[in-house]
């Protein structure tokens, strides 16, 4: 018999639950039956709750069993795992696994799929089909093809990637920059995380089309100190690219330069948002530029520079690789394409979705997610981070777009789905909004510096209940003027959590239910 | 006063990252990854080095929740208090670990064994509660589970 090929993931996440101790014990345990196994370390295809997921290559495919412990090894080998026997921990086929056979992978295609710094079954699997043409084409026809996609940035604001490109594009001087922002500041989001460890290629395949595309020669990848795994993975992914003239002065011998730097950031949330991150980038403390000037006209060192996020980044090659129309096909309204859902919190089926625009938050938490881990009823999702908006279990059939977010009330962000039972306590929820933001705040403006910690003063003693309405009216005129009084989106969003919390959720705070309705 | 050895590591990594004071962050990290914390006399001579103030590098120094001005426990363990992590119960986990450490939340240890630090989101969301014990992560982290993986760093 040949080899049988075994998939062990190496991302952070399954290695947090021991997917590292299962890859030695499998190796072990072969060894001492004497069968051979080619074992490949891949990326999480997302399936999170099922991790530590271990597939083995079958004729028909490959199979899933999940989750894996040390202890399950050698009832695994006994079971005849390795020819598809049955388990208890048997899943079946992995591409028929519905979480997974229901979405629609595009920028996450390879994720999971290959060992991420295998650059043949990187290219093998569609990968430099995107750069490939990209070399060929003129930079205002990548910028062209990118804008007809309709693709948005993903990092949390939604601006248009193709106009952002135009502008620096448009910009003379001869030095530009390309910022990746994988800051991922957001609780409750990892698709940056899990692309950079699974398919790092992608995002630096990206890179390389952005800079032929505006003229830039020089990218950084702003990365968060918390993701050692992917700041390891993303080392390898440069060096290999290096080695294969795939970053260097003469890309593929077209006569394109570009070279890539890994910053690492030093725990700051505000370093995300992107003049912070530019500032960081400069070496100095993290406190956000006043705008204008927009860093597509000035920038890093002040030059024009395209900042994006990981995964706008990431779905470029797709992009170019299949044409912006077809990118576009997916999705509704303005909000084109797939967005790459992340669920989190007290879900019974945590992980990466990735699905086109106009997917309920419903469909999300119980189709996909099915309710809580706990087995308690949901009560709210936090929904787009730490700024956005609890949305209640009743108003879950929202579709999940950009505008019927901002609809109703809420937003995207990075698409983070923080999902909470019926015992949570939503005034403590405002509480900590609040308490964030005062630890996490710049300090460069006075709304947000002194506003947070009113906030969170007013609401340790709304959550004692004392006097009541005074501090509830104290409450959401600093919410007010947080929202209008803030420089960047830290402060001017730190009411939307707050706020929502306080109209779906009167009695957490003392009301009763229809007074705040 | 600082021995001169160590005055010569800090020349070297910010003669290694070029002396440039646009490489700042990156020399913090280095030198915080070699002495473990950042002392008064590794700022002074970092901003020697980079021909920045002493008041630019303290600036940025403290800008930053990574950099440490006092040297760490032995024993770093970073509990996941952001939202996600909430939802299943890292409140509850932050005060076991508090009594069973004897240590409050963001201090050291008086033995100077262990430290206790919050931290906001490490990107393992949906495997909380999430816990990070000297660069290690860890997922769905109950106390019992917390007990166990802290008594094996630390021995
Ligand atoms: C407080 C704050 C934090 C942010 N954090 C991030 C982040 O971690 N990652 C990110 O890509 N964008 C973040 N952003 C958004 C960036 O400012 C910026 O819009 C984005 O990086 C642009 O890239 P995109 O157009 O591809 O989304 C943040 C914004 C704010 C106000
Ligand atoms: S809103 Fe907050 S984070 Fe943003 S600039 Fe003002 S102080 Fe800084
Ligand atoms: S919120 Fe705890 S790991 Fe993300």
């Amino acid at each position: 018999m040949s080899a049988v090929t075994v998939f062990v993931p190496k991302d952070a996440a399954a290695v947090s639950v021991g997917a590292d101790d299962v890859a030695v014990a499998l190796s072990q345990e072969a060894q001492n039956r004497g069968i051979d196994i080619n074992l490949i370390r891949n990326g999480s295809r997302g399936l999170l709750w099922l991790e530590p997921l271990v597939e083995i290559e079958t004729p028909s495919g490959r199979v899933a069993f999940g989750p894996v412990s040390t202890s399950d090894i050698s009832g695994l080998f006994d079971a005849g795992f390795l020819s598809g026997g049955d388990h208890d921990l048997g899943q079946g086929l992995t591409e028929d696994i519905p979480y997974l056979a229901k979405q629609e992978r595009l920028t996450f295609a390879r994720c999971g799929v290959i060992d991420p710094l295998d650059l043949t079954a990187y290219e093998s699997h569609g990968g430099l089909v995107g750069l490939k043409k990209a070399l060929e084409l003129e930079p205002s026809a990548i910028v062209e093809d990118v804008t007809a996609s309709g693709l948005r940035g993903r990092g949390g604001a939604g601006f248009p990637a193709g106009r952002k490109w135009e502008t620096v594009r448009k910009e003379s001087g001869d030095q530009k920059y390309i910022c990746c922002n994988a800051d991922e500041g957001d609780s409750g989001t990892f698709a940056d995380r899990m692309l950079m460890e699974g398919d790092p290629f992608t995002l630096l395949e990206g890179m390389v089309i952005a800079g032929r595309a505006v003229g830039a020669d020089t990218g950084y990848i702003y990365i968060r100190s918390e993701y050692p795994h992917a700041i390891r993975a993303l080392n390898d992914a440069v060096s290999s690219f290096e080695r294969a003239n795939l970053l260097g002065k003469n890309i593929l011998g077209s006569g394109q330069a570009f070279i890539i730097h890994i910053r690492i950031g030093a725990g700051a949330y505000i370093c995300g948002e992107e003049s912070s991150m530019l500032e960081s980038l400069e070496g100095k403390r993290g406190q956000v530029r006043a705008k204008p000037p927009i860093p597509a006209i000035s920038g890093l060192f002040g030059k024009p520079t395209v900042v994006n996020n990981v995964l706008t980044l990431a779905t470029v090659p797709y992009v170019l690789a299949n044409g912006g129309k077809t990118y576009s096909a997916y999705g509704q309204g303005k909000s084109r394409g797939t967005q790459p859902f992340q669920l989190a919190g007290d879900i019974a089926r945590g992980g990466l979705v990735e699905k086109a625009f106009g997917v309920t938050l419903r469909e999300l938490v119980e189709g996909f997610g099915g309710g809580t881990r706990s087995g308690r009823p949901v009560r709210t999702a936090q929904v787009g981070g730490p700024l956005g908006a609890y949305i209640p279990e009743t108003a879950f059939d929202v579709d999940m777009d950009y505008e019927s977010l901002a609809g109703s009330g809420a937003m995207l962000g990075h698409g983070g789905v923080v999902v909470f039972n019926e015992s949570v306590d939503m005034a403590r929820q405002a509480r900590f909004a609040m308490e964030f933001c005062e630890i996490e705040s710049c300090g460069k403006c006075t709304p947000c510096r002194i506003g947070s910690v009113r906030g969170k003063e007013t609401l340790d003693k709304i959550i004692v209940g004392e006097d009541l309405e005074k501090n509830l009216a104290v409450l959401e005129d600093l919410c007010v003027l947080m929202t209008d009084g803030s420089l960047c989106a830290m402060g001017g969003l730190t009411p939307m959590p707050v706020t929502s919390a306080l109209k779906h959720f009167p009695e957490d705070f003392g009301l009763a239910r229809q007074a705040a309705e | 006063m600082q021995e001169p050895d160590e005055k010569r590591a800090v020349l070297k990594v910010c003669q290694d990252h070029g002396s440039r004071p646009e490489n700042l962050l990156e020399v913090l990290h280095a030198v915080q990854a070699h002495d473990g914390y950042l002392s008064d006399d590794s700022l002074r001579e970092i901003a020697t080095c980079l021909n920045l103030t002493r008041a630019e590098v303290h600036g940025v120094a403290s800008f930053y929740h990574d950099f440490r001005r006092v040297p760490p426990g032995k024993t770093v363990v970073k509990i996941c208090l952001a939202e996600a992590c909430q939802a299943v119960g890292c409140d509850a986990l932050k005060e076991h670990a508090a009594q069973a450490l004897s240590t409050d939340m963001g201090t050291t240890s008086s033995d100077g064994e262990v430290s206790l630090e919050p931290v906001y989101c490490l990107g393992n969301c949906a495997l909380g509660p999430a816990v990070m014990i000297n660069g290690v992560l860890h997922g769905r982290v109950t106390p019992e589970k917390l007990d166990s993986l802290v008594s094996r760093a630390s021995s």
